[in-house]
């Protein structure tokens, strides 16, 4: 769409100006801070062991403690973990302040454009949008209650799908969000689970206006909880009380029930358990891959240019979260559609994960990690420290399998 | 969202801790801008729990001794000046030719600075010498609970006997330098910093 192509212009000029004028520019480490070794920590240690003559009994160097040492100080510059938490930087500047790092006054073009920008998007855009996300919002209620009424039918379903499609619709322009949608072929189809990464709540809106789910999730109480006991009058959803959600068996159980009957939709569940900033796709929670059913994988690619999609939750309340979208140039995204995957023999429920995480980052460009989405507000688990210290272990006490062809385990010798 | 981080940043203080690190100006900005958004608690200092939230700094078996080496004596805050200061130990050796000022002194990257900062990892109480005790220490971090008390030992006496040269059953830092003349410090104990 032209508007797009004017943003680019846009960012471009922006970017080309800003060099110009100042060189001390703040550059953002989208290109990393630090280089970092290849070679896993095993092999480090081992390279430098072996540089001797190999000891008839365990013998510490004390040289292995600088490749721990030197590891652990890389971590603290730049780890794989925290910077998913924040949001995304970006290499050129988007007219928004809150994404520039380098707000001085560089020229008086540049100023003036950007005060242009302000206006149109806080006087013009805002008020737009806000209206209309409110007819979004109030329309759904108040249709799916009246669709309510009626009794289960197919004509039920399918008003109920036109109603929420429409909602869902005009909730998508509140937010000008323009999205791509890939590979239709492979929409969720009834009776099968639809799992995609997790960026924002906004993330539910882009895929619902392309179809129809079953949505998962808490009861809340407020507005959402108004929201979500209308829908759930219109078409089966699935919502937990709080104490259920800890009880992971009556959720399977629930989740399959669902999945079942192939009457309901499609469940639309997030594995990541929490909102990571769209760079990567962190580990996947097994428990929807238990099921046994069809799983329907979705890439969301957000493109940064035009705003930052993802909410922090630890820093943005939900309101001031929307308001921000909502005072952004827009929501650029892509949405692929995979082809279905099924859990194949001798897979177990985390294996399935882990594959079909790997194809989501792939088609989405994304890293694909396997810490937990969950380190964003606990501490890791000791078991991975027990795990490199078992490794250590074992290349002090001299447990080799591979480098000296037979498998010998030195045990102490007795002085 | 984005911060003002590097606007926090005065351009003496930058000048300063290049002269005193060697860092560049981008990657004095770069860190800044890391060590801002490590500080939780946004009070300009970073605490030991702030340095423990990185995952991968969690699970290093050295992680807590890494994590003290950041904080000076006997204090629990450690401030922007103090964070690049240590971490310019790490910084690669490069032919400092930018400075031969005889009035700098030793660069903190110097190979000795390295082992220094190796050495002090051991020497939990600054008496310059690895006793039997603090050696065994830092094994038990590093094995867990997958070697026995005795074989940890018996590991433990065989390094400081091969180490020891003046016969005081423990590692003095020279002896330290001596065992480990062999091994590349300047490439173990580097981190690329990219421009």
């Amino acid at each position: 769409r032209a508007c797009a192509d004017v943003f680019q212009w846009a960012t471009l000029r922006m970017e080309r100006g800003a060099r110009e004028k100042n060189q001390q520019l703040y550059k953002p480490y989208s290109n990393g801070i630090i280089a970092k070794e290849l070679v896993s920590l095993e092999q480090e240690i081992q390279e430098v062991r072996r540089s001797g003559i190999p000891a008839p009994e365990p013998e510490f160097d004390m040289s292995d403690i600088f490749s721990f040492c030197r590891r652990g100080v890389e971590s603290i510059v730049d780890d794989e973990v925290t910077k998913r938490f924040t949001a995304e930087e970006l290499e050129s500047w988007n007219l928004l302040t809150r994404s520039n790092y380098n707000f001085h006054h560089i020229s008086t073009r540049l100023t003036v454009l950007w005060g242009v920008g302000v206006l149109v998007r806080y006087a013009i855009l805002l008020p737009l949008r806000v209206t209309l996300a409110f007819t979004g919002v109030g329309l759904l209620v108040v249709l799916t209650s009246l669709i309510g009424l009626l009794p289960n039918g197919w004509v039920k379903s399918s008003l109920s799908e036109k109603a929420h499609l429409m909602c869902y619709r005009i909730c998508v322009r509140a937010l000008t969000a323009i999205i791509t949608y890939h590979d239709s072929e492979n929409k969720p189809k009834n009776g099968g689970i639809c799992v995609a990464n997790h960026t924002s709540p906004i993330d539910v809106i882009i895929l619902a206006s392309d179809g129809c789910y079953a949505m998962v999730g808490q009861v809340h109480g407020g507005l959402m909880g108004v929201i979500q006991r209308a829908m759930l009058k219109a078409c089966p959803h699935i919502w937990f009380e709080r104490s259920e959600v800890k009880d992971r068996h009556l959720v399977a159980k629930r989740l399959s029930d669902h999945v079942a009957d192939k009457t309901k939709l499609p469940i639309l569940i997030f594995p990541e358990g929490t909102c990571i900033n769209n760079t990567s796709v962190m580990m996947f929670k097994k428990g929807s891959f238990e099921i046994g059913c069809t799983v329907y994988p979705v890439a969301i690619k957000y493109d940064p240019r035009f705003g930052d999609a993802f909410w922090n939750s630890s820093k943005f309340g939900m309101v001031n979260y929307l308001l921000h979208m909502m005072s952004s140039w827009g929501v650029v995204c892509s949405v692929w559609y995979l082809p279905p995957m099924r859990r194949e023999e001798g897979e177990d429920a985390v294996q399935f994960a882990n594959r079909v995480k790997a194809a989501i980052a792939r088609k989405g460009g994304l890293a694909d990690l396997l810490w937990d989405g969950g380190l964003k507000r606990e501490k890791v688990k000791k078991v991975f420290k027990e795990e490199q210290q078992k490794m250590y272990s074992k290349v002090l006490v001299g447990v080799s399998e591979d480098s000296h062809g037979s498998e010998v385990v030195r045990g102490p010798a007795l002085e | 969202m984005g911060s003002r981080a590097s606007s926090l940043l005065r351009e003496e203080d930058i000048e300063e801790i290049k002269k005193e690190t060697g860092f560049s100006h981008s990657q004095i900005t770069r860190l800044y801008s890391r060590f801002h958004s490590l500080d939780k608690g946004e009070n300009g200092a970073l605490s030991r729990e702030d340095f423990q939230r990185i995952p991968e700094l969690a699970i290093n078996p050295l992680g807590d001794r890494i994590i003290n080496a950041f904080f000076p004596e006997g204090e629990d805050q450690v401030n922007f000046r103090g964070f690049m200061r240590t971490l310019a130990h790490f910084r690669p050796v490069e032919d400092n030719e930018k400075n031969k000022d005889p009035n700098s002194g030793e660069p903190l990257n110097s190979r000795n600075n390295k082992l220094l900062f190796a050495f002090r990892l051991y020497d939990l109480d600054r008496d310059d010498k690895i006793s039997r005790d603090e050696l065994l220490q830092v094994l038990r971090m590093m094995v867990g609970v997958n070697i026995s008390d005795e074989q940890l030992g018996s590991i433990a006496d065989r390094t400081i006997q091969e180490a020891d040269t003046n016969g005081d059953m423990s590692i003095s830092f020279s002896e330290f330098i001596k065992v480990l003349e062999k091994v590349d410090v300047e490439q173990k104990m580097s981190i690329r910093f990219l421009h």
